[in-house]
């Protein structure tokens, strides 16, 4: 690999100007399954789709709820996520006690690629291999953000992160001005179309593999089997998939590693 | 003092050969951390609810704070804590208490039994066991079984789960009263037991009577019934004086 010189530590520049440690970890993002994220002018909705090691396994957590207000959904090495989602969790406690009120999402979101920076900068350390989508209400309404290892963090209308998001961010740029005006059913009617066009030929949503969260300025609330059975069954049918994998449009190897231990 | 005097400066210390000084017996000065801020709360378990009873007055000394102050929070849909003792570290603990519940819920992804909170809150005051926290609490709610449990704690966390207690100034008052309307253990007359609405009623009088002879309660007393539907909270009146 003609980059090996300069892909050893966070602490080398290579002659582009890249640091090749943290695009690699940036990679692991994209191995995890897809999750999304959109919004409208009341409610962010979190749609995630996960993994199962193997048919007698759990199907992996990929949306962690962090305080009423917000919660986050994960891409990529889950013990990493799990690590921030604590952080956060007892950030908006702190806040909580000290100040009695919610913790604003995007300083949360400031915190966290502050921290995750510092692993970029270190040559004993290493970057974390996640990408949050950060989806939250504050006093200006709900907003969504996607964090990167690189510690860099953008807000959205609508994201989607993770292996095959790529068909889902094309569903959600097709449709996104209509989410401002959406009510809640619409929106996550939107979620999990978008989330639809991610999966294979040979895969389908269901309510063991799907997990969507709601929130509002009230509160967290994570849709039950019954509720999202209702919105399952209104998707639209696929369309038959030719066997092979669509090739990957702008990034390359959207498709998960075989042997992968991500979520 | 000649020319520029600096702050401290020797010549102004007492010395035992200044005629001015005089040696005067000893007073020891001392500001105290803890203050008692007065009340009585109650708690009657049930076959499968809990009723918990307090009142609402606040004190210092022989003035009054405020008439309107809760001594009650709810921790879960399933269990409140009542304080009596220093207000502040009430606060205090409860927020304490709160923070450490919902850290709970997020990892386990349920809320806490009244069993679990009930060990947390004994290692919560016993960790200030050498400055502690200035609070006589009585834990309530139900258990994973449906029964009604209430615990009775020390300041430093010494518990145990009894079919009824009572704490504050005016817990020497109450305690008897409920010897003999609930327990029974000595009574010569058979009464039959009391139900829900009977336990309410008994706590309201209770408290009615405290507020007679106990300078620190009255002015309104709050009522927390739990059951399998939750929790239900009623007030009622008690003396002003």
């Amino acid at each position: 690999y003609r980059n090996h010189q300069y892909d050893m530590d966070c602490i080398t520049w290579s002659p582009a100007g890249r640091i090749l440690q943290v695009e690699y970890a940036m990679e692991a993002v994209k191995q995890g399954t897809p999750v999304l994220g959109l919004r409208s002018k009341t409610h962010v909705v979190l749609v995630s789709f996960k993994r199962a090691q193997s048919e007698l396994a759990n199907h992996q957590q990929k949306i962690f709820k962090i305080d009423d207000h917000m919660a986050i959904g994960i891409s990529g090495l889950t013990a990493d996520a799990r690590v921030l989602a604590d952080y956060m969790r007892h950030e908006c406690l702190n806040h909580r006690y000290v100040f009695d009120s919610a913790m604003n999402v995007g300083r949360l979101v400031a915190q966290v690629a502050d921290k995750s920076q510092q692993k970029t900068q270190n040559s004993s350390k290493r970057p974390y291999g996640v990408g949050l989508l950060v989806a939250g209400c504050d006093e200006k309404g709900p907003h969504l953000y996607e964090t990167c290892p690189s510690g860099n963090y953008f807000e959205y209308y609508a994201m989607a992160i993770g292996g095959r998001s790529t068909s889902a961010k094309t569903y959600l740029e097709k449709h996104f001005a209509d989410f401002e005006t959406s009510d809640i059913d619409a929106l996550i009617k939107h979620g999990l179309e978008a989330m639809n066009k991610t999966t294979s030929s040979d895969q389908s949503l269901s309510t063991k593999n799907t997990t969507v969260a709601v929130i509002d300025s009230e509160k967290y609330k994570e849709l039950s089997s019954e509720e999202m059975q209702k919105f399952i069954d209104g998707l639209e049918k696929k369309e038959d998939e030719p066997m092979e994998e669509e090739p990957a449009a702008a990034t390359g190897g959207d498709a998960p590693a075989p042997m992968d231990t991500t979520g | 003092m000649n020319g520029a005097h600096r702050f401290g400066s020797k010549c102004d210390r007492p010395k035992a050969t200044d005629i001015h000084f005089k040696m005067q017996a000893p007073v020891e000065h001392r500001w105290s951390p803890y203050a008692d801020n007065g009340g009585t709360c109650l708690g009657v378990a049930g076959e499968n609810f809990v009723v918990v009873a307090a009142d609402t007055r606040l004190s210092q000394g022989y003035s009054i704070h405020t008439r309107n102050c809760s001594k009650v929070t709810r921790l879960t849909d399933k269990c409140v804590i009542a304080s009596c003792g220093m207000k502040s570290d009430a606060i205090t603990l409860h927020k304490h208490l709160k923070a450490r519940l919902v850290m709970y819920e997020h990892q386990h992804r349920r809320q806490a039994s009244v069993t679990a909170i009930a060990q947390m809150l004994s290692t919560t005051l016993y960790y200030k066991r050498f400055f502690p926290y200035y609070t006589f609490n009585v834990l309530c709610g139900v258990d994973d079984e449906g029964k009604g449990a209430v615990y009775h704690y020390d300041a430093i966390g010494s518990f145990e789960r009894v079919p009824y207690t009572t704490s504050g100034s005016g817990s020497a008052l109450v305690m008897s009263v409920l010897d003999a309307q609930i327990d029974k253990e000595n009574q010569t007359i058979d009464t039959p037991a009391l139900d829900k609405a009977g336990i309410v009623e008994l706590c309201k009088d209770v408290l009615s009577s405290v507020g007679e002879r106990d300078i620190y309660t009255g002015d309104s007393g709050e009522i927390f019934l739990i059951d399998a539907a939750g929790i239900s909270k009623t007030e009622f009146d008690l003396k002003l004086d």
